[in-house]
């Protein structure tokens, strides 16, 4: 117990000196996700339609932390292969299941201080009042969706372990794809119609959906002095297929993360790259 | 009698690249190598680049699966009990492998949790080891970038070697290093097999450091185990002058010491 805590730690001490290290980096893509985040944000201040602000926010903010808890475990490997440390990581008597642990809670954290740092700075732009929301119901479906994202992060971290070249790339495409389908800033409905059930299988489409309504977007008592945010109960059906999701995908990202591992031992493609 | 440190027998390992429509091409990285070294023993693997030493190096050390052929690693078999074989072995690359922006102190202390130990110990060991290895305390907290290729792979040894393995598995670990560097890496390797009993297997370029360091050698050329025995037979087996001449005569390869290249260049 305590060398799974000491190797857990591992992961924890290693993200935060990287942090410290790439600090100027840190900034700057906190930057450009609070600027981004405005930038939508705006388009329902200048429109004058605090539903509309509001749906934006909700969408830019949950975006934020998804994405973000996505990009920073399915991207660790890819990191890994930069630095050119992954097969030291991979020859450490650490089960994959600790070792993706590590690097999950590393990127849990930082994705909750880069979406407290956007809420803020959207609070600001926007002049946005939160009184009335069901906020703790919001933390809730959060604490729930994480798991399932971070099964989709792990699903998506074998790309860079399949290849050097190619998996960084597939794994912004799958983001991409989330991005598209979700509804992050307009209803699915609007979607083609074929693509349409794509958004049944994103869980962001259910995070959003359930946020909405328990920040009290589209409910009939919202006024901009103080919003009508559902209760928990108005989101049971959202929250048991985010668990759902959850309990499938984390545990189809480990075995699956498992298999390619061996695949790429037997096919070479750990090798150094970059 | 004593079970060996390592025994490879009649390993083999093709990697496969497609070149077409439904065309792959083979290349044979380790072709039927069997060799084994004793407890306490330092055995060096000489051949060219391409000839398959970091292959065979990385099926021992559990980053490559083999086709076909056994490996036991003091008595665990891989890759059926590789989590076992991880806690015996230290591994150093030609490449000096870390995390570049953080410093000495933060890489080997993230390794040493990375094994589950104490980073206490552990820095104190580490201390111990690059001082031995002729480098500054001082030089502990700067970032990897800012040091030379020599201070990086004393590093690089010094973070093998902080887990204390009886295992070490060097892969051209003196490559690129300027003449000081590679003596001290090479006295503080001598003093740990005669100190710590270390098993150490080495691959390498360079006659002089093999000839050195190993009891025996082994010639690998194009994936295969031409010949093995100390200096001393390979030289007489060949008819030789030089172990140089030896592994010419022997393996019908040249050596090229890409760094002789460079300042020749």
């Amino acid at each position: 117990m305590e060398t799974t805590m000491r190797q857990t730690w591992a992961f924890l001490f290693r993200g935060y000196h990287l942090t410290r290290r790439y600090i100027g980096w840190v900034i700057v893509f906190n930057f450009y996700a609070l600027v981004t985040s405005a930038t939508v944000a705006l388009i329902g201040v200048a429109a004058g339609d605090y539903q509309l602000t509001l749906t934006l926010v909700v969408g830019a903010l949950l975006w934020n932390y998804l994405s973000w808890l996505y990009n920073e475990i399915a991207m660790s490997i890819a990191y890994e292969r930069w630095e050119g440390t992954l097969e030291y990581t991979f020859m450490a008597p650490v089960s994959r299941l600790v070792h993706l642990l590590g690097v999950s809670l590393y990127s849990l954290l930082n994705s909750i201080v880069t979406s407290l740092i956007v809420l803020a700075g959207l609070v600001l732009f926007t002049n946005l009042n939160l009184r009335g929301a069901n906020l703790f119901g919001v933390l809730i479906v959060l604490a729930v969706s994480t798991l399932a994202f971070v099964g989709l992060g792990l699903i998506a971290a074998v790309f860079p372990v399949m290849s050097a070249e190619r998996g960084a790339e597939a794994t912004h495409i799958f983001q991409g794809s989330l991005l598209l389908v979700s509804g992050v800033y307009y209803p699915v409905e609007v979607l083609p119609k074929w693509m349409q059930p794509l958004s049944a299988v994103s869980p962001a489409t259910y995070t959003l959906s359930a946020c909405r309504k328990l920040f009290g977007v589209g409910m009939s008592g919202s006024t901009p002095e103080h919003l009508a945010g559902a209760p928990l109960s108005a989101v049971l059906p959202e929250l048991l297929i985010l668990a759902l999701m959850g309990a499938l995908l984390l545990p189809l990202g480990l075995w699956t993360f498992v298999r390619v591992e061996a695949w790429a031992k037997r096919a070479g493609k750990l090798k150094r790259t970059g | 009698m004593e079970q060996p440190a390592i025994q490879v027998r009649n390993l083999r390992k093709c990697f496969r690249k497609r070149t077409g429509f439904r065309k792959t091409s083979e290349l044979w990285a380790i072709d039927d190598v069997s060799f084994s070294v004793a407890e306490g023993e330092t055995y060096g693997l000489l051949g060219p680049n391409g000839s398959g030493k970091s292959s065979l190096i990385r099926v021992l050390s559990t980053l490559l699966i083999a086709d076909s052929g056994q490996v036991r690693m003091r008595g665990y078999s891989l890759p059926e009990e590789q989590e076992q074989v991880r806690r015996i072995i230290g591994r150093v690359s030609v490449d000096a492998a870390f995390y570049k922006k953080l410093s000495a102190r933060e890489n080997l202390l993230y390794t040493a949790l990375l094994y589950g130990q104490k980073a206490r110990d552990a820095e104190r060991r580490a201390m111990n080891i690059l001082e031995q290895l002729g480098m500054e305390n001082s030089k502990f907290s700067t970032p990897l970038e800012e040091m030379s290729r020599g201070m990086q792979q004393k590093i690089s040894i010094a973070r093998a070697l902080v887990l204390n393995p009886p295992l070490l598995l060097l892969d051209e670990p003196t490559t690129g290093l300027d003449p000081k560097s590679r003596r001290d890496v090479q006295s503080f390797l001598e003093d740990l097999r005669r100190r710590e009993g270390t098993t150490i297997l080495l691959t390498t370029h360079d006659m002089a450091e093999a000839q050195r360091l190993c009891a025996r050698i082994g010639f690998l050329a194009k994936g295969k185990l031409v010949a093995e025995g100390t200096a001393a037979a390979l030289i007489r087996r060949a008819g030789a002058e030089t172990l140089d001449d030896a592994f010419i005569a022997l393996t019908g390869e040249e050596l090229i010491d890409e760094e002789l290249i460079a300042v020749e260049d």
